[in-house]
């Protein structure tokens, strides 16, 4: 009904403060994760995501098209984001806002600059065809940290999708009609963790209640301690100490997170 | 009870028979209900916010709520990509389900207000419509909105002359002879019709007899909704 | 624990003459059918349903929780979940409020307990003239479906009694759906959030007092 209340502000930091949450969970902790692939089955690879109560899906769909002009020989990636009004009464319908053009940008960087899919080996016929990788990422329940949890099902239907077949001549897809080929992909798989910064303290993994109350939110995209994208979201400050900070616990996040997903990503 | 038949279905259903249902109830927490409901390959998810205030304030009806539905599909939901975004097939789709939910509910409680239902298509084999509108009345009612009744909805087809029950992709490109004619229908449980659509050719004695079989098909549809939202109640 | 009978819009609950139709249901010829999801209740032959979710239906003498939204010059605007706009107006809060310091007795953002004085064609009027009323200061706020507020409180406030003196805390449950704890320590309120989250998922069943008895108990062995 209410966004979260200026009373359930202040106690939300006084928890913290202890470091308590109102779930009973450690601010470094994330709920738990559930990963199921293949959820829809005209899509080339999809994945549906939950972490606690927020769930995303995510869709690939593959495309013969021109290259870019300077990329003549690399296939294509484009990232689309919908926060759906199904989702959360927080969202209306209508063309998408910068919540869900902020997340598809988010998400196209961390997979597009650590180049985890080879885009040089979807070339078709260099200058005239090459694919294109298209993401779609939709919330269906949103109770906070969309951004990782697309991030989490990008990477699981990246993995799982295969690439359509192509008739040569004619010179198009024969959609619905997949190859036994996956999308070349490389084995650095980019994580996306988001830092929140509340009052003082730092969290992962906010909850619908966390998030509104948010002060700053950072961020990162890596793999084995290289970041490939990193974004500051909102408006507190971070202070050098405080940033360095965020960085080391972004980094022990992200290779739990990899951890405990590790067998949905090889 | 399946009728034997010689006519062959593409996936070797009989006649009367539809494709395998699933529904769910509940599958959207921060809805204020919510349902999904399948035929098949063809999964619909339905949620509900309201009745909740409406804006513009010049929309809102000073009598009763307003129903507002939104219908669409999910980009990967097809074969081909779809681009994100309303088009002018699911503004008709979510008018039309509008219509078709409307007769049952009892908005007169709640003046001004506005009942939001949406509609989405993850994964589309013909009849999403139908679906949409299952889901949609399972997601009315687990919101606690007072309705006279729950609605099901079902696509008859014929394929050149032959009627069957749950129309799938492939028997709605039917080709040979007169091809295919695609008729969604939803009814109350005492078979009052809320929704009709026909595209296609048929003769007014073979279209009597597509709403008799959708009578029967919506009466068991109306048992696995029914089913549905009682087992939400003890899955909490 | 047996279940009470889970009924469906439009389905009939029983046959008969006698029967009549109360809360939700309608009469249609010889039947009684019920006009939403809920559950059965009888009393003698007068059946009605109670809601198993839905909207909040405000009603006068309702204590309610809700937000202030908006400060006028001669009030204040509430959120307490109703389509209809909540009014707490200047002269029904206990003591002077110089016209002009309304923002300082309650700002935007505060949460506050009140009553519903009066429901008319304009909206819900409040006051927080009582005892037990007035502005939060502390605490957890805890949101559940309206129609599940009875369950929590209890026939007399068994419910509710019961969770006050396990956990310790003060709780204030409004009809609207919103609730009040507060608790001496972070875990005590913890504790009462976590109760009122299993009445919460047992809300259907017969004998949840009890339940709620063993309940405790065994979280306390823990």
């Amino acid at each position: 009904m209410i966004e979260t209340s200026k009373l359930n502000a202040e106690t939300i930091k006084k928890y913290l403060a202890e470091g308590k949450r109102f779930d009973g969970r450690q601010p470094d902790e994330f709920r738990e994760i559930s990963i199921e692939t293949g959820v829809s089955k005209n899509a080339e690879g999809s994945a549906r995501v939950k972490i606690g109560k927020t769930e995303v899906i995510v869709g690939i769909k593959m495309d013969a098209q021109t290259p870019y002009p300077d990329s003549m020989d690399k296939g294509n990636l484009m990232v689309n984001a919908e926060l759906l009004p199904l989702s959360s009464s927080k969202f209306e319908s209508g063309p998408p806002k910068f919540p869900s053009i902020e997340l598809a940008r988010i998400i196209d960087r961390g997979i597009r600059e650590s180049k985890f899919i080879q885009l040089e080996k979807l070339c078709i016929k260099e200058g005239e065809k090459v694919w294109t990788v298209m993401i779609d990422i939709y919330s269906l329940n949103d109770d906070g940290n969309l951004l990782d949890a697309a991030g989490i099902a990008a990477i699981a239907a990246l993995k799982t999708a295969r690439i359509p077949k192509y008739d040569e001549e004619a010179e198009r897809v024969l959609f619905g009609e997949l190859t036994d080929k996956n999308i070349p992909l490389t084995k650095d798989v980019p994580i996306s963790i988001t830092l929140h910064k509340i009052g003082n303290h730092f969290l992962v993994d906010p909850t619908a209640e966390e998030e509104a109350i948010s002060g700053t939110r950072l961020t990162i995209a890596s793999s084995n301690g290289v970041i490939y994208s990193m974004q500051k979201g909102e408006l507190a400050e971070l202070d050098i100490e405080e940033f360095n900070k965020a960085l080391d616990l972004i980094e022990k996040t992200e290779r739990e997170i990899y951890k405990k997903l590790e067998k949905h990503f090889k | 009870m399946t009728k034997k038949s010689d006519f062959e279905r593409p996936d070797g259903r009989a006649v009367n028979e539809t494709r395998k249902i699933t529904a769910k109830v509940g599958v959207i927490p921060n809805a204020d209900g919510s349902a999904m409901f399948s035929f098949g390959e063809t999964i619909a998810i339905a949620a509900v916010y309201g009745p909740r205030k409406m804006h513009p304030q010049h929309a809102q009806d000073p009598q009763k709520g307003v129903l507002r539905c939104e219908y669409n599909m999910i980009s990967f939901s097809v074969n081909e990509r779809i681009r994100p975004g309303m088009n002018r097939r699911s503004t008709e789709i979510s008018k039309i389900t509008e219509w078709a939910l409307e007769p049952v509910l009892m908005l007169e409680k709640y003046p001004t207000a506005v009942v939001d239902v949406f509609i989405n298509i993850i994964q589309a084999n013909a009849s999403t419509r139908c679906a949409g509108i299952n889901a949609a009345a399972l997601a009315l009612a687990q919101a606690g909105i007072p309705m006279k009744s729950l609605v099901s909805s079902v696509s008859i087809g014929k394929l050149d002359k032959q009627l069957v029950v749950d129309v799938s992709k492939k028997e709605e490109d039917w080709e040979e002879g007169e091809g295919a004619t695609d008729i969604p229908i939803t009814m109350t449980p005492d078979g009052k019709i809320t929704h009709i659509q026909l595209d296609g050719k048929i003769s007014k004695e073979q279209l009597k007899e597509a709403v008799h079989l959708a009578r029967e098909a919506t009466k068991k549809i109306y048992e696995i909704q029914k089913d549905a939202l009682r087992r939400s109640v003890g899955e909490q | 624990m047996t279940e009470r009978k889970v009924i469906i819009p439009g389905e009939v609950i029983v046959h008969g003459k006698d029967y009549l139709p109360g809360e939700w249901t309608e009469k249609r010829n010889d039947e009684i059918v019920s006009l939403i999801f809920g559950v059965v209740e009888e009393t003698n032959k007068l059946i009605r349903v109670i809601p198993i979710s839905g909207p909040y239906q405000p009603r006068r003498g309702n204590v309610v929780i809700g937000e202030v939204v908006n400060v006028l010059s001669n009030g204040w605007f509430i959120e307490i979940g109703t389509p209809e706009s909540a009014f707490l107006s200047l002269s029904e809060v206990p003591g002077y409020v110089n016209k002009g310091e309304l923002a300082e007795v309650l700002d935007t953002g505060s949460m506050v307990v009140a009553k519903i004085a009066n429901i008319n064609k304009r909206g819900i009027d409040l006051t927080i003239r009582a005892a037990g009323l007035g502005q939060i200061e502390d605490g957890i706020i805890m949101n559940v479906n309206s129609n599940k507020v009875p369950r929590v409180i209890g026939k007399e406030g068994s419910m509710i009694n019961l969770i006050k003196e396990n956990t310790k805390c003060d709780i204030t449950v409004g009809q609207n759906g919103v609730i009040w704890i507060s608790g001496e320590t972070t875990e005590a309120e913890l504790f009462a959030k976590k109760a009122v989250e299993f009445i919460i998922e047992n809300f259907f069943k017969e004998g949840l007092t009890e339940e709620m008895e063993r309940w405790f108990n065994k979280e306390k062995e823990e």
